[in-house]
């Protein structure tokens, strides 16, 4: 069986007369496999990895996503966060008061006690978050501010993949990372994102443009237009999108090709 | 007892009762008392305790002492000064530090050049109450360029009587010209009915740098109504952190007046509240003079049927040009059945002014409870960090450690938390935002 499988799912907005987004979707990941959704603006590629992550904002109305096995949509959001499902947020949210040092202990804790698993060492914690750290070229000091709090929207983006490699979730799911980003900031949380694809976990990045994906290489490129994965390919699709617009794909589905 | 012997302090003293006898205790049909009835208070019987040191003050104080984080101690428990209780051997050169009892006795040139020359009796009954009726309380007095290393504290304590039972404590602050200050005060009840009406007066001259911290934590059963009224001589700089923890029923007036130019006022207030509590706070903050500032940032946390206030008047008068002034209310509502009433005030007779303010009431954020879960974290547990971050947003800008440590513990306490979350930043980042 396949590591996620989304077989026909529809979802809207959790409230009276909600809209539709997610029109029937089907996609299908293999452990160890990089994905990504391309799409223009409404299309409901945020929409797609929101519902996968379980924010309750948006109602399931049909479908099935089965994941190691399990079904997804039976789990409560922090049930999958300790199943190993981690969402980078689009616009990760502020919160004062809290330092990112605890939130992140928190979190990794969250996932061992799930696991059945001692409450992490303070030692074993600080190497793994210097660590990562480095990796993500992040200054010391982040650990004590309060999570997100007076970042610039490149710093929020790069504390996301931060806190993903910390985390180290084996369904990552990346929510347009990439916009705000200068070249550098790309090319550093490219390098993180990088740093988690392994043969036991896969990675689903939405994105708006083709760039991010020259520095996370794609296996698999998926267009979504209109709440539906309407054409799938390898990553020149994603070139071809970057030249062509998305236009033409929208003709060849209406043309029915 | 009252006889402290002074003619001019008689004088005061006869005034103020005249004053509260023909205007008594404030109702709700004035403006000022709109929201916050203290008709409990009027109608209660209340006597003077006892001094006694019994075991629930004992433990009280051992609670909430500062010992040796603080330069001196001054305790006092139902009004009275313990002098066993307090110390204050190792003040530095230049500082005066005693009950003012024994301050209008020493050095009575020093309180009756200040004494109830800030605090309105005519502005706030209460006022004139303690003015009325006060039996000690505390002098600080800071010489010109004196500095101190730790913080003084003035401890007030109140225990549960047979009876209920009031205390009127009065504090007068003098900083000299290019002092610097750091002092905090604790108002703390037991469980036991009891009134508290407090006025504490802060004078700050030219060039001084005053740190002022709060701490009021009372029963279900205390009425606690203060008056701190604050003048600010020219670039000087205020901060005041004052946390309102519990109380039936709280009052604070808090009054700063910016009468130098270039004088600096920043004025946070906490405010946690559960059950039937209500807590009112009005502050007003009078800018008298051109190129002055003031931040005022208040939180409150209600939970169950408590209801807070919040009134913010920001007073620029005509030739107050320059002024810079931000005010921001921020409530977090835990149940459906409490109630926050936010009201903010400007009144501006400058033109050349940048004033503003915020206010937002509302439940838990849901795209923090999100991000929280999404994260591992259970939905409970993601709401009980949420209030603590909310209410800590207030005590990490606190620059006496014991005192944020404390309120800090006691927020954690409050929410099943451990205490390993404090962040190091005050709460720059923010600041520069505003």
């Amino acid at each position: 069986m396949a590591f996620l499988e989304i077989q026909n799912l529809h979802a809207r907005v959790a409230a009276p007369g909600g809209r539709d987004i997610l029109k029937g979707v089907n996609l299908t990941m293999n452990a160890g496999e990089v994905h990504a959704i391309m799409g223009k603006n409404g299309s409901g590629k945020s929409t797609l990895v929101q519902v996968l992550a379980g924010r309750e904002t948006y109602e399931v109305t049909g479908g099935t996503v089965t994941y190691d096995g399990k079904d997804l949509l039976e789990l409560s959001a922090e049930e999958r966060a300790r199943e190993g499902v981690f969402l980078a947020f689009q616009y990760p949210v502020e919160i004062p008061g809290v330092s990112t040092s605890y939130f992140l202990k928190a979190a990794v804790n969250a996932v061992r006690k799930h696991h059945g698993q001692p409450e992490i060492d303070t030692i074993s914690f600080l190497k793994r978050v210097k660590e990562k750290m480095a990796l993500l070229k992040m200054d010391q000091s982040f650990m004590n501010r309060a999570v997100n709090e007076g970042f610039s929207g490149g710093e929020k983006k790069r504390n996301e993949i931060f806190q993903m490699a910390v985390c180290d979730p084996r369904l990552a799911l990346m929510d347009e990372t990439d916009s705000g980003l200068d070249i550098d900031a790309l090319k550093v949380v490219a390098n993180g994102a990088n740093s988690l694809r392994g043969p036991d976990r896969a990675i689903l990045v939405v994105t708006h443009y083709q760039r991010l994906l020259n520095y996370i290489e794609p296996d698999f490129v998926h267009v979504m237009l209109d709440g539906r994965i309407v054409k799938s390919g390898g990553k020149t699709l994603a070139m071809e999108l970057e030249e062509r617009g998305y236009d033409w794909v929208e003709r060849e589905v209406a043309a029915g090709v | 007892m009252l006889a402290h012997g002074r003619e001019w302090l008689e004088d005061l003293r006869k005034a103020a009762i005249d004053h509260f006898q023909s205007v008594g205790f404030p109702d709700t049909g004035q403006e000022e008392w709109r929201l916050t009835n203290v008709a409990p208070i009027a109608e209660t019987k209340f006597s003077i305790a006892r001094a006694q040191s019994d075991d629930e003050a004992l433990d009280l104080v051992t609670e909430h002492r500062l010992g040796t984080d603080a330069a001196a101690e001054l305790v006092f428990v139902n009004g009275f000064y313990s002098s066993e209780l307090s110390h204050i051997d190792h003040l530095p050169p230049g500082t005066t530090l005693g009950p003012m009892r024994q301050a209008i006795a020493k050095v009575e040139h020093l309180v009756k050049r200040e004494f109830g020359r800030i605090a309105d009796c005519h502005a706030n009954p209460f006022v004139a109450l303690n003015t009325a009726s006060f039996d000690d309380g505390a002098l600080l007095q800071m010489n010109r360029g004196g500095t101190i290393d730790k913080p003084i504290h003035i401890l007030f304590v109140s225990t549960t009587g047979a009876e209920p039972t009031q205390s009127f404590p009065r504090v007068l602050v003098i900083a000299e010209k290019d002092s610097d200050l750091t002092f905090v005060e604790s108002f703390i009840g037991g469980q036991g009915v009891h009134f508290t009406a407090a006025v504490t007066e802060i004078v700050a001259r030219n060039d001084c740098r005053i740190d002022y911290n709060r701490i009021q934590r009372n029963g279900g059963e205390a009425y606690a109504v203060t008056a701190l009224a604050a003048r600010l001589g020219r670039s000087t700089q205020f901060i005041s952190h004052a946390a309102t923890l519990g109380g039936k029923l709280t009052r604070n007036d808090l009054t700063v007046t910016l009468v130098g130019e270039g004088a600096d006022a920043t004025i946070n207030g906490l405010v946690i509240v559960g059950e039937d509590q209500h807590c009112d706070n009005h502050t007003l903050l009078d800018h008298a003079a051109a190129h002055c500032a003031s931040h005022e940032l208040y939180k409150h946390v209600l939970d169950g049927k408590s209801t807070c206030v919040f009134k913010g008047k920001i007073l620029v008068r005509q030739d107050s040009q320059k002024t810079d002034s931000k005010q921001t209310s921020k409530s977090l509502l835990l149940s459906d059945e409490a109630q926050m009433n936010s009201q903010p005030a400007l009144e501006i007779y400058a033109d050349d002014v940048k004033c503003t303010h915020g206010s937002t009431t509302g439940p838990v954020d849901e795209e923090m409870v999100f991000y929280l879960r999404s994260r591992g974290m259970g939905l409970e547990a993601a709401r009980h960090l949420l209030t603590y971050a909310f209410a800590a947003d207030i005590t990490r800008r606190i620059k006496v450690e014991p005192v944020r440590r404390r309120l800090e513990d006691f927020l954690a306490a409050q929410h099943g938390l451990p205490r390993d979350l404090r962040i190091t930043d005050l709460g720059e980042h923010d600041e520069k935002a505003r």
